[in-house]
């Protein structure tokens, strides 16, 4: 497997704030992956570093194959990038704007370009001090997936754009990834993670928590069950990895360790039951999860 | 009263916002103004000298067009000669900038919203403004008053000075109201009111340049053409020569109509909506922005050309008083030492020595283009554009570069244009210094400023929190050790820090290549290791 983009034990300090705090990253060629993370996490200080715009105080870094700091300018024109916080020329129109990044990356598709317009809506001719947030987060986007590269890298790009331009997005990433691009997609919709990302990071008080594919990272927590017997359900409290247990004689509600499951299903099964649900724990409890508590504590709970 | 609501509240957030850039052009104006009104007592001390000055001065009209008329011989007439045509201006700009920062600005960046949503009228964003500047205006007047009186002149005049400028300002204020509420955007309301400015300055300028002479050549009456415009009735209350005091009401007038204009509009539009909305532009680029260098060219266009185009008008004004210079001035001793001192040299040509001091301000204002048209790398970082253009594939070297080779290309054609113009006027004038000479002068200047651009860019590559701070303190220092060195008496040490000292005075000496080139190393060499401490630092916000 190769990588677009590896980074191992990335330190970053600005003055006695440390933001990134040996951060691990890979994201294999192909693939979408999610960086997640509460603000103030490191997410734009690790983009940052792989754009070459800041220079890590430790750690190694490639991208697409090079060291983003010394070969910023060719493999800029390998890639393209979409800020969270787009901030244009107020006396430029979109259309203008969209034109110049283009050309400055190494040249657009002009049909691309036409037919993005159109999906995300975005009127060209406007000046660029009159677009709503929204507007200029679009201006960003059609400039960068106009553009035919390997990775796109893109920090929270749809945190203004509304539902419609969501699902315009969502199909603009899944085309790109057809053709075999690369995604780094910095996100809070997790939603959209959970639809567009095959693998997963996420980070907090700049490391890696947690990196895997969403299963991979179902599995690291815990699953919620609610059974119903026909009979009392006994010793269910005394398992290992059964947690926050409710129970009246034959019906129970517990949270149980993915790894305890196999034990406790079997201890099920002595009982007669009727009915038994499971729910995998979705992306955003995974995320609380990790938000809540210290990440010595995520370590040592694993 | 509720679309009143509120308005107390808005003042003080408008004044607590100002609170260091109001003082800050009432202040300078003063002190302007202080240095204006001694320079005229040191250079004229007598009503026989102010005399020939004046009859000089009367005669040329290019002199009428940048400074207005003379009203009379005495000491305070000769001070309103020389400083109320530029005050007005600072007055007038002063008020535009302050109604458009605290009514469309605050609107074009969503800030008059969250006011909005809260219990504040209508009408009480304007009112605010206009309240906050009508003080600013009352205190710039006072100002004014203040230091006319301080330096012992009679007070009837100083007053008819200082109420002409702030009911100058007041007219303006009313203007930029008007403004404000017409264009969507605040660079175009502040553009529109900067250009009335410009073109009530040109008016008033050709009206007094029309002007009657009187036998005596001591006093001109301007023409009818100067009635038409606002920034020509400070002038027409006639400070110091038989004050019209009537005259102040016709600012007071226009205020008034400007704001019932004014407030009227606030009640037919939407909030954030303009009368004159913008228009589109291309859906698409032209081929000379594609690049670094056409989008850092863009980006300083307009300045560019405004400064280019004040180079020019400059040159003009300075090369029509060479002949005022010899003829009124050749006897003045004192004067002619201050001149050999800007100059940086002496020698029997006055209006060589003139020109060749007035060459050293054109550096230093080609200095100041360069300063601001450089400052643009930092705010575009700050902005975040240069995170979007670095992260395509455009080196930084290249980056920096391209914004480097337009403040150098605006730089040298604003300097030689400035010194073509003033050979031109010259030369209209009856004097033979030289359209091609002035204007090779002029260029002479630009090693200097290359070596200001050089500074900035290390100031930007090494501690780009401190190069706003370190380029424009550097741009005094050199003024005051180049420029003023010798008058403030400096040690020849201090003076070579500056690059200005080591300009030839032309077109008093010789141009020779070695000082020139010796600039021009050192400023490549700045500018080099700028460049790589940029290459070697984080970008930061």
């Amino acid at each position: 497997m190769t990588y677009a983009i590896s980074a191992t034990g990335l330190t970053k300090s600005f003055g006695r704030s440390r933001a990134l705090n040996g951060l691990d990253l890979t994201v294999a060629t192909g693939e979408v992956h999610g960086l997640l993370g509460p603000n103030g996490a490191g997410k734009s200080t690790t983009i940052r570093v792989l754009l070459g715009m800041l220079r890590a105080d430790a750690g190694e870094v490639q991208v697409l194959g090079g060291d983003p700091w010394r070969d910023a300018v060719a493999l800029h024109r390998r890639l393209a990038y979409v800020p969270g916080d787009v901030n244009l020329w107020p006396n430029l129109t979109g259309g203008e704007a969209i034109d110049l990044f283009g050309d400055l990356r190494g040249g657009l598709n002009p049909a691309r370009r036409k037919e993005l317009e159109e999906r995300f809506q975005l009127d060209p001719t406007k000046r660029c001090r009159t677009y709503s947030k929204g507007n200029r987060q679009k201006v960003a986007l059609v400039a960068a997936f106009s553009s035919d590269v390997e990775l796109f890298v893109l920090d929270e790009p749809t945190s203004g754009l509304d539902p419609l331009m969501e699902a315009a997005f969502q199909q603009t990433v899944r085309e790109v990834t057809a053709k075999g691009a690369t995604v780094l997609l910095s996100s809070h919709i997790f939603s959209e993670v959970e639809a567009l990302c095959s693998r997963v990071s996420i980070i907090r008080e700049g490391v890696t928590v947690e990196s895997g594919t969403l299963s991979e990272l179902r599995h690291l927590t815990r699953t919620t069950i609610t059974v119903e017997a026909g009979e009392p359900l006994t010793g269910l409290a005394g398992l290992p990895g059964v947690h926050d247990l409710e129970a009246d004689t034959t019906r129970a509600r517990f949270d149980v360790d993915s790894t305890a499951l196999p034990a406790v299903l079997a201890h099920l099964a002595t009982f007669d039951v009727r009915a038994l649900t499971s729910q995998p724990p979705t992306l955003e409890e995974l995320f609380m999860r990790h938000y809540g508590q210290e990440p010595a504590e995520i370590g040592a709970s694993r | 009263m509720s679309a009143y609501a509120g308005t107390g509240r808005l003042v003080r957030l408008a004044a607590r916002r100002d609170r260091i850039q109001l003082p800050i052009w009432i202040l300078a104006s003063a002190a302007m103004m202080s240095a204006g009104t001694s320079a005229v007592a040191d250079e004229f001390p007598t009503e026989a000298s102010r005399i020939t000055a004046l009859q000089g001065a009367g005669s040329s009209p290019a002199v009428l067009v940048m400074r207005g008329v003379p009203v009379g011989s005495d000491l305070g007439a000769l001070v309103n000669f020389r400083n109320l045509a530029s005050i007005l201006v600072v007055v007038a700009l002063m008020s535009t900038f302050a109604v458009v920062r605290h009514t469309r600005q605050n609107e074009e960046t969503g800030r008059a919203e969250l006011i909005g949503a809260g219990a504040v009228g209508r009408h009480a964003p304007l009112t605010a403004a206009l309240v906050l500047v009508f003080a600013a205006n009352v205190l710039f007047g006072a100002a004014m008053t203040g230091t006319i009186l301080a330096s012992g002149l009679p007070a009837e005049g100083a007053l008819a000075f200082g109420a002409a400028c702030a009911v100058t300002g007041l007219a303006f204020a009313g203007i930029a109201g008007v403004a404000a509420q017409l264009f969507q955007g605040a660079r175009a309301a502040n553009g529109f009111a900067a250009s009335a400015v410009g073109v009530f300055y040109l008016v008033r300028g050709i009206g007094d340049a029309l002007g009657e002479r009187s036998a005596d050549g001591l006093t001109v009456t301007p023409s009818w053409l100067s009635w038409l415009s606002p920034l020509g009735w400070g002038g027409l209350v006639r400070p110091y020569g038989q004050e019209r005091w009537w005259v102040l009401a016709l600012p007071l007038v226009l205020f008034a109509v400007c704001v019932a204009a004014a407030f009227a509009l606030v009640d037919r539009r939407d909030l954030g909506a303009g009368l004159i909305p913008d228009r589109p532009g291309p859906a698409h680029a032209s081929r000379g922005l594609l690049s670094p260098l056409g989008l850092a060219w863009r980006l300083n266009r307009g300045s560019t050309i405004g400064w280019v185009i004040g180079g020019a008008v400059f040159g003009l004004g300075i090369g029509s008083l060479g002949k005022t210079v010899q003829d009124a001035l050749g006897t003045n001793a004192g004067v002619v030492e201050m001149m050999e001192g800007l100059a940086g040299s002496g020698g029997p040509d006055l209006v060589a020595i003139f020109f060749a001091a007035m060459m050293n301000t054109y550096g230093a204002l080609a200095a100041g283009f360069v300063i601001q048209a450089l400052l643009r790398l930092r705010s575009e970082e700050v902005g975040g554009t240069a995170e979007a253009v670095l992260a395509t594939a455009v080196g930084r070297v290249r980056w920096v570069g391209s914004h480097v080779a337009c403040a150098v290309a605006g730089a040298a054609v604003m300097l030689v244009l400035a010194g073509a113009f003033t050979g031109l006027a010259d030369a209209a004038s009856g004097g033979d210094v030289g359209v091609l000479t002035l204007a090779g002068a002029g260029l002479a200047q630009l090693p200097a400023a290359l070596v200001v651009a050089g500074v900035v860019v290390l100031a930007f590559g090494g501690l780009p929190r401190l190069a706003v701070g370190l380029a424009w303190g550097m741009l005094v220092l050199s003024i005051a050790c180049g420029l003023f060195g010798d008058l403030f008496g400096l040690p020849q040490v201090v003076r070579d820090l500056s690059p200005f000292t080591h300009v030839p005075a032309i077109p008093a000496v010789d141009p020779s290549a070695t000082p020139l080139l010796a600039l021009t190393a050192v400023a490549v060499a700045l500018t080099a290791a700028g460049m790589a401490l940029f290459r070697r630092r984080d970008l930061a916000t």
